[in-house]
């Protein structure tokens, strides 16, 4: 069973004084998350990845398709037992204390009262907020309330975890703390769902991702194939420093560690690389292609303003 | 279901008792206690209806403005600040959602009442130093004015449901001035004829009809209130908080959030 | 939701819709419309019109329908009392002194006796003559006050003043100068009477004073044909000796063609003194001489 299901959603919305003006959320969007992975959905602001979010909870209707959540409809409020949300930005009662906020939350999402008192107080630990929680939430900062946002998504244990920019407005402390966050919820096998414009995080924390990018889904694969896409280079590591004028002309950079050199030399001129390498009897060690970066399979999907590579 | 919608309700009467909302219990009290050397100039016999007429006109007002300022801070406000997020991101029904926060606001509006009732009561014993039997006859406007309350909630939850606060406001608010006059434009839809009459007939039926609810006066004055008029007037808040609630509910079930 | 709740909560919003306008009805009949006797326990115009918060136009016309609709109510289950209406008038005019029709209907029903009317002629002129403090050319008034002088009060020169005053404001109707002769000399006679309602008919652009007007030019016409039957009667009694049992035997004896009957169309009463009168005192309110009680 797939953890999500996206079966063509869509989302129109009528824009302009008049109502009259179409503007594009989403365009038919189909996608699958497999239980278990931890899934990055990437795109610039603006792409559709909150629109996607959103109509995923429930909390904007789709103009057209629908969805799955663990197998079932994704309108059954039932599902969101389930699930987990942390919306962007979030914001809570004013002046609810982290402990009555979850409190409250736990008792929606059908939790008993034994098992809100047992939850809450480690949970709070987990997050770091062990020490805040009889403050009123309006004296919290921006860090403080992602925290909270995030300890609310896990509270009831879901099988599934979607997070809407979970770094957003974080220090690199706080930023390290929700990604070792997400890769605890991995290894508790839990699926997790995350948008992001942070490709670095992405990288090393997603098993797949998807790029969106005005409303289409723009490519989709898994990071380590991504990013091992031949860049078209290759670095040649070898020993013998007569071959090296000649490389020089050949190479894009040179490298040299007492007799050992490295270099890096584009696709096109490999060959006649290898042939200089072989007639000036040096001694090779290693040829290796050069993977690119997420950043790079990013851009590329993107494409130049207005063009779109698939 | 039913345990969701009590926390809902839970939940919003104490963000509505945090919110300071009670304080107005404080200006309720400062304002008898500034009438209090006031009507010792007056004659004793209009003392007491007096106090009646300005305690209970000072509960109804100060409790529709409640009703409507409290009811949309805690919808309208809710739908723009995104709280509702983590909210609906749960097992929890739309519908759920609207009715929670209808019986929300109606028990803080009844804790409200009660308290303002209370105080008034003291003052009333102090001023007479004894309880009559009339003075429970008062306690049926009081009971009306709190269906009124019910009805102005009901309002405020329905605008909110699809507009933003200041709208909400001002749509409930004219909706309280119009129920007010409802009798008065049903007097003017008998006295005129054709579909300006027809359309003003309409109108007069499928807004709240307050008037009925306010029997201040007639209590300021011991006579006494009916036990049939008790019985409809219940059962119409019932029957009118029923539609603005359901109302609501299918606004809101279709409605895109933020 | 699911389109089957959906359509659940709308079947429930429609029927608590339409018991909610049963149980209105309910109300109304425990609870009259009434909030006159409310309403008057402020009964200081001028704490009204300060309260009204400049918005006293409006509120003087809610007053107006409600003034209306109270007299209506009241007049229609045969009320003897009018307490409220003279309070009730005095707001609304306080609340718009230029209302000029509430004065002009006020005193009217302020003046005629109950069940058409208050009965109060000292209120009705108070409150003609506040209608014309404040609206000093407006003719109608004058007419009023003169009406009510000739009418209630019997003060004919009283009426022939206001009159005459009235017939000097620009663009008067030109009868008022008639009447104002009239008064002096001929106020009694039943032409005199009739001429003053046969212009208020034909003037009047309000339905209920048209309606009274109407009503008055009626029992005119009976108070002319009562004395001419009792004439008749009297006749009869000379010829035979006795008074007549029925309209048969003065049809019998060629004194008149067929039953007469009154401008409702009822058939006059012979009674057996020898008096005529109208069978319905109720139909004609303003009959004088052939009213039965």
């Amino acid at each position: 069973m797939l953890a999500v299901e996206i079966l063509g959603f869509e989302k129109t919305y009528a824009a302009g004084f008049w109502r009259k003006k179409q503007k594009v959320g989403l365009k038919s969007l189909h996608l699958e998350i497999q239980q278990g992975e931890v899934f990055g959905f990437l795109g610039p602001n603006g792409a559709g990845k909150t629109t996607t979010l959103k109509l995923l909870m429930g909390l904007i209707f789709p103009t057209a398709g629908s969805a799955r959540i663990l197998g079932k409809p994704w309108r059954d409020p039932a599902v969101r037992a389930g699930v987990g949300f942390l919306p962007e930005q979030p914001y809570f009662y004013d002046h609810l204390t982290p402990v009555e906020l979850l409190d409250y939350y736990g008792s929606l999402s059908g939790l008993s009262r034994a098992d809100r008192r047992v939850r809450i107080p480690r949970l709070l630990e987990r997050v770091g907020l062990a020490r805040d929680g009889s403050v009123q939430l309006r004296k919290f900062s921006k860090g403080m309330l992602q925290r909270v946002g995030i300890a609310q998504a896990v509270l009831h244990e879901p099988q599934v975890v979607f997070l809407d920019e979970p770094m957003s407005g974080l220090d690199p402390v706080g930023r390290r703390e929700v990604r070792d966050f997400i890769q605890s919820l991995n290894r508790e096998g839990k699926t997790v769902f995350f948008s992001t414009h942070i490709l670095s995080d992405a990288e090393a924390l997603c098993d797949r991702v998807a790029v969106l990018s005005g409303g289409e889904l723009r490519g989709i694969g898994v990071v380590s194939e991504l990013i091992s896409q031949n860049r078209g280079q290759f670095e040649l590591i070898w020993q013998g420093s007569e071959a090296l004028p000649a490389m020089k002309a050949l190479a894009a950079d040179c490298h040299v560690a007492g007799e050992t050199v490295r270099a890096i030399v584009e696709e096109p001129r490999l060959q006649e690389a290898l042939d200089v390498l072989k007639a000036r009897r040096t001694q090779l060690i290693s040829v290796n292609p050069l993977g690119g970066s997420l950043e790079d399979y990013f851009l590329r999907k993107l494409g130049p303003a207005g063009e779109v590579e698939r | 279901m039913s345990r969701r919608i009590g926390a809902i309700a839970f939940n919003t009467f104490r963000e509505a008792v945090r919110d300071r909302v009670l304080y107005n219990l404080v200006f309720f009290v400062l304002l008898l206690v500034a009438s209090a050397p006031l009507l010792g100039r007056i004659s004793a016999g209009v003392q007491r209806v007096l106090l009646v007429n300005l305690s209970l006109t000072a509960i109804s007002i100060f409790g529709v403005v409640i009703s409507i300022f409290v009811g949309i801070s805690l919808v309208s406000k809710e739908i723009e600040r995104r709280t509702l997020y983590p909210v609906l991101s749960r097992p929890v029904g739309r519908g759920e959602f609207i009715v929670g926060k209808y019986l929300g606001l109606a028990g803080t509006l009844f804790v409200n009442t009660m308290a303002m009732s209370t105080g008034f009561y003291a003052a009333l014993f102090l001023m007479t130093g004894q309880f009559t039997r009339a003075d429970a006859n008062i306690a049926i406007a009081i009971y009306f004015v709190l269906l009124q309350f019910f009805i102005v909630i009901g309002l405020a939850l329905l605008f909110s449901s699809f507009s933003t606060p200041l709208m909400s406001a001002i749509f409930a608010l004219s909706m309280f001035v119009a129920g007010t006059f409802a009798g008065d434009l049903r007097d003017f839809a008998q006295m005129t004829h054709g579909p300006q009459g027809w359309l003003a007939s309409s109108i007069s039926y499928v807004i709240p009809n307050l008037a009925s609810l306010n029997v201040i006066t007639r209590v300021a004055h011991d006579q006494l209130i009916s036990g049939a008029l008790v019985g409809y007037n219940s059962l119409y808040a019932a029957l009118y908080s029923a539609v603005t609630v359901c109302g609501a509910v299918l606004i809101f079930s279709r409605r895109d959030l933020k | 939701m699911s389109r089957t709740s959906r359509m659940v909560v709308a079947g429930v919003l429609i029927a608590c819709l339409f018991s909610s306008i049963v149980v209105l009805h309910r109300i109304h009949a425990v609870y009259p419309s009434s909030p006159m006797e409310d309403v008057l326990f402020i009964s200081s115009p001028e704490f009204v019109k300060r309260a009204s918060l400049g918005y006293s136009g409006l509120l003087a016309d809610i007053y107006w329908m409600r003034v209306v609709q109270y007299f209506g109510s009241k007049h229609q289950r045969d009320s003897i009392e009018y307490k409220a209406l003279a309070p009730l008038l005095d707001i609304t005019t306080t609340l718009d002194p230029n209302l000029v029709i509430a004065y002009e209907w006020g005193s009217t029903f302020l003046q005629q006796p109950p069940p058409s009317g208050a009965g109060d002629d000292e209120a009705a002129i108070e409150l003609v003559k506040k209608g014309i403090r404040n609206n000093p050319t407006d003719w109608h008034l004058y007419f009023t006050l003169g009406f009510i002088e000739y009418l209630g009060k019997h003060d004919y020169l009283a009426a022939a003043k206001a009159f005459e005053d009235g017939s000097k404001v620009p663009n008067a109707h030109p009868w008022l100068k008639v009447m104002a002769a009239k008064m002096l000399t001929d106020a009694g006679s039943l032409d005199t009477a009739r001429y003053m309602w046969q212009n208020i008919y034909n003037e009047s652009a309000d339905k209920t004073l048209k309606q009274n007007a109407e009503l008055h030019l009626a029992s005119l016409v009976a108070d002319e044909e009562i004395p001419q039957l009792e004439s008749l009667v009297s006749e009869f009694h000379r010829r035979f000796g006795r008074n007549p049992s029925s309209w048969r035997e003065m049809i019998s004896a060629g004194m008149i063609r067929s039953v007469p009957r009154d401008p409702t169309a009822e058939p006059y009463v012979l009674r057996a003194d020898g008096k005529v009168s109208i069978s319905d005192p109720k139909k004609l309110p303003f009959v004088q001489t052939g009213n039965p009680h």
